[in-house]
């Protein structure tokens, strides 16, 4: 049980890592979006349904409620993420911002 | 269990650094909209982390799960805001 919530758990920091390294190196607005929309996600994700299997240790109802709840945010966190991300893409597409081309020269 | 919690808290915070870079010189305000974004969905995990710590899961599950509505509605309500031309170009 201890083995699968480490391995889920050190999964989701890979994801985080990536998500955070992806924000700061990515050269255009529009390709930074993409690690932030997709990796925070599925590392806040696994993070916290390995913390749900961790809190079922002691099995009772309080404590079952309390993973009900953590599962309840992973659902929120699933939904709400990626509209957040939609709605900063719609706010760049509608102001004009256009995207980034290669330009001669240029090294990444 | 609590030292690796520990840990996992601690890098958790140093990756919040790092997404604050983004958010403090990002060269457009939507740069600066993800940084924040990222330190919202980061923080939401690293509260529950907190209360595992403190071995009072049922009182911190509450209080993320208000923060991450709380970083939902904000994130949507700001890219509402600055949905215009100016402060997009040439900072």
């Amino acid at each position: 049980m201890d083995f699968i919530v480490v391995f889920l758990i050190i999964c989701g920091l890979i994801f985080f890592t990536g998500g955070a390294v992806g924000i700061l190196r990515f050269p255009d607005f529009y390709s930074r979006l993409h690690p932030a929309g997709k990796l925070d996600t599925g590392g806040g994700l696994l993070i916290l349904v390995a913390l749900a299997l961790f809190n079922l240790h002691h099995f009772s109802l309080s404590t079952l409620l309390t993973g009900f709840k953590i599962i309840l945010i992973v659902v929120f966190v699933f939904l709400s993420s990626p509209t957040a991300i939609h709605g900063i893409v719609d706010a760049g597409v509608r102001a004009g911002l256009g995207p980034w081309t290669k330009k001669k020269g240029d090294s990444l | 269990m609590d030292t690796f919690f520990l840990v996992c808290g601690l890098y958790l915070s140093f990756l919040m650094v790092l997404s604050l870079y983004r958010g403090i010189f990002g060269p457009t305000v939507l740069d600066r909209l993800i940084g924040v974004n990222a330190i919202g969905s980061k923080t939401a995990v690293l509260l529950i982390l907190i209360g595992f710590i403190y071995h009072r899961v049922d009182m911190f599950v509450d209080i993320a799960l208000a923060y991450a509505m709380l970083n939902f509605i904000a994130v949507l309500a700001a890219s509402r805001y600055f949905q215009k031309r100016k402060g997009l170009f040439g900072e």
